[in-house]
């Protein structure tokens, strides 16, 4: 198929449709209206339902409801709507129920502001919601790969029985970009949702759908299922992009669009004769430790480039093992890092004048 | 090498996205690496609208144009006050002299004022200013070729506007004769 051009946010609400999402429900905020408004144009023309719910606890409930009934379904939201999902989030996933989340991330904390952002990071990536539960975390950085990713969670939540996050932030969601759908071919093996409380017909006992685990032994066990497949997970769906790592001298770590910033940076500076590589986690959570296994030989340290004050650094000192130093450079509340700010923090490394 | 990064800026319902809506879509149609990446929230609805669009023959990085606009185009005095500054040495500036009376400061930077909603007037479509502007834009900098602008235009608004596109063909050419004169 040709490529089109598209809106990110649009983009989301078409690679879902496209991946057999039916149900949708969200409520509105700035800035990813456009998922909600793609969704409620779109899929009732495919047989679809979209309900704007009356908060953002009840579209997460909803979500709930038609994932226990077997159903395709996905919800979006921004930050501080995202923060109010984390009750339902935590249910669903100790529920084991598939489904995509999608959020837009804007400014904190709070109400914060509409303007681009990633600290929602550990919100993401620790559990926003109560107990021992992880979801598969996506972090595109092109629309090309937001697609593609979307599509790829439907499959992956599925295949889990868990909920999976897509995270962007206001730039990767309003910006246009052109996109191709490509005939999607699923990398799992998909099992019949034999689970999903979609009647008995008199032909089966009744489904159970439930996080509620009152005899401590059982909900002890249902922990270490639930551990078991966080470590599939973990060792399955961990990935990074690697860019111009050969002789670097440092290495950034960057997701989404920050990567791309980054990317800048890196062009620029190897005008200047200094090499830089770049690490880009395209999923937060499996973090991909192994892409940090073999850095350089050149490489002094690390960069962490973040639009927040500071989330994935301790995951890169994780994975590192804190064997080198590893800085720091970010920009929050909706202020975007600048090519030249980053180049002139990599000099700064390593310790020349600018 | 083409690699542009534009600056479209002006008030809210002057068509600054629109222009570089077209600029991107066209951009794609001829194989070339696009993006767009609007302003969004308050001042869209009635203050200072700006978008940010790249034409590249190679990868593009940051959708984020800083400091490093090949080209701004201004249709109101605030966006020429705020993007002035955005502008690489040696690039351009635009500026809608119909609604701008200020001269550009910067002597690094190639200026040309046109009169785009004179010109607008003229063809008895105010509403077509930004397409002068472009037009000019285009004649001076080539990222496209105004079929492929005529053709997004299509893809763009769809069918139903497809009447629009000779007015619209006829504001990109008085844009464009403009500028050259200017040169000549």
């Amino acid at each position: 198929m040709a490529k089109v051009l598209m809106k990110g946010n649009e983009a989301i609400g078409a690679a879902a449709i496209n991946a057999g999402c039916r149900y949708f429900f969200g409520y509105p905020i700035t800035p990813q209206n456009e998922v909600p408004e793609y969704m409620s144009r779109e899929l009732p023309k495919v047989g679809g339902v979209f309900v704007q719910a009356e908060s953002e606890v009840a579209a997460i409930n909803m979500v709930y409801g038609a994932s226990g009934a077997g159903a395709r379904v996905m919800t979006s939201s921004s930050s501080p709507g995202i923060a109010l999902k984390q009750e339902g989030i935590t249910y669903i996933a100790g529920a084991e129920l598939p489904c995509v989340i999608v959020n837009i991330m804007r400014g904190g904390p709070g109400l914060g502001g509409i303007q681009p952002a990633q600290s929602d990071y550990n919100q993401s990536t620790r559990g926003g919601g109560n107990g021992d539960y992880k979801l598969l975390v996506y972090a595109p950085a092109n629309l090309q790969e937001m697609v593609d990713m979307v599509q790829e969670a439907f499959d992956a939540a599925d295949y889990y029985r868990n909920p999976v996050l897509v995270v962007g932030d206001g730039m990767i969601g309003q910006m246009m970009e052109p996109v191709e759908f490509k005939p999607y071919v699923s990398k799992y093996e998909l099992a019949e949702k034999t689970w999903a409380t979609d009647g008995t017909k008199g032909k089966r006992g009744p489904n159970i759908i439930n996080s509620l685990f009152l005899d401590p032994a059982k909900l002890e066990d249902h922990n270490v299922k639930l551990q078991a497949k966080y470590k599939a997970i973990k060792e399955n769906e961990a990935r990074a992009e690697l860019y111009n790592m050969d002789n670097a001298q440092v290495v950034i770590v960057a997701y989404g669009t920050t990567s791309r910033i980054a990317k800048n940076a890196i062009e620029s500076l190897k005008k200047e004769g200094i090499e830089v590589g770049l690490i880009r986690p395209q999923t937060l959570w499996p973090f991909p430790d192994r892409a940090f296994e073999t850095l350089p030989e050149a490489c002094k340290g690390l960069l962490v480039v973040e639009m927040s004050m500071g989330q994935m650094i301790d995951d890169v000192k994780l994975a590192t093992s804190c064997r080198l130093p590893v800085e720091f450079y970010g920009r929050s509340g909706g202020m975007i890092p600048e090519p030249d700010a980053i180049a002139d923090k990599i000099k700064e490394m390593l310790g020349g004048v600018k | 090498m083409i690699n542009e990064k534009v600056i479209c800026a002006g008030f809210g319902g002057q068509g600054v996205m629109s222009m570089g809506q077209l600029m991107t879509y066209a951009g794609m149609l001829e194989n070339k690496e696009v993006s767009w990446l609007p302003s969004y929230g308050p001042e869209m609805r009635g203050g200072t609208a700006n978008c940010n669009v790249i034409v590249s023959e190679q990868m593009i990085g940051s959708p984020v144009i800083t400091n490093d606009a090949t080209a701004a185009i201004v249709m109101n005095l605030p966006s020429l006050d705020k993007f002035e500054s955005h502008v690489e040495a040696g690039g351009m500036i635009l500026v809608n002299s119909s609604l701008i009376t200020k001269k550009v400061k910067r002597e690094d930077v190639s200026a040309y004022y046109i009169p785009a909603n004179e010109i607008a007037n003229e063809l008895g479509n105010p509403r077509i200013a930004n397409m002068v502007m472009l037009g000019a834009y285009l004649e001076l900098a080539k990222p496209v070729d105004t079929g492929s602008i005529l053709e997004a235009f299509k893809k763009v608004f769809g069918e139903s506007k497809a009447h629009l596109v000779p007015l619209n063909k006829e504001a990109l050419e008085r844009g464009a004769a403009f500028v050259k004169a200017l040169r000549a």
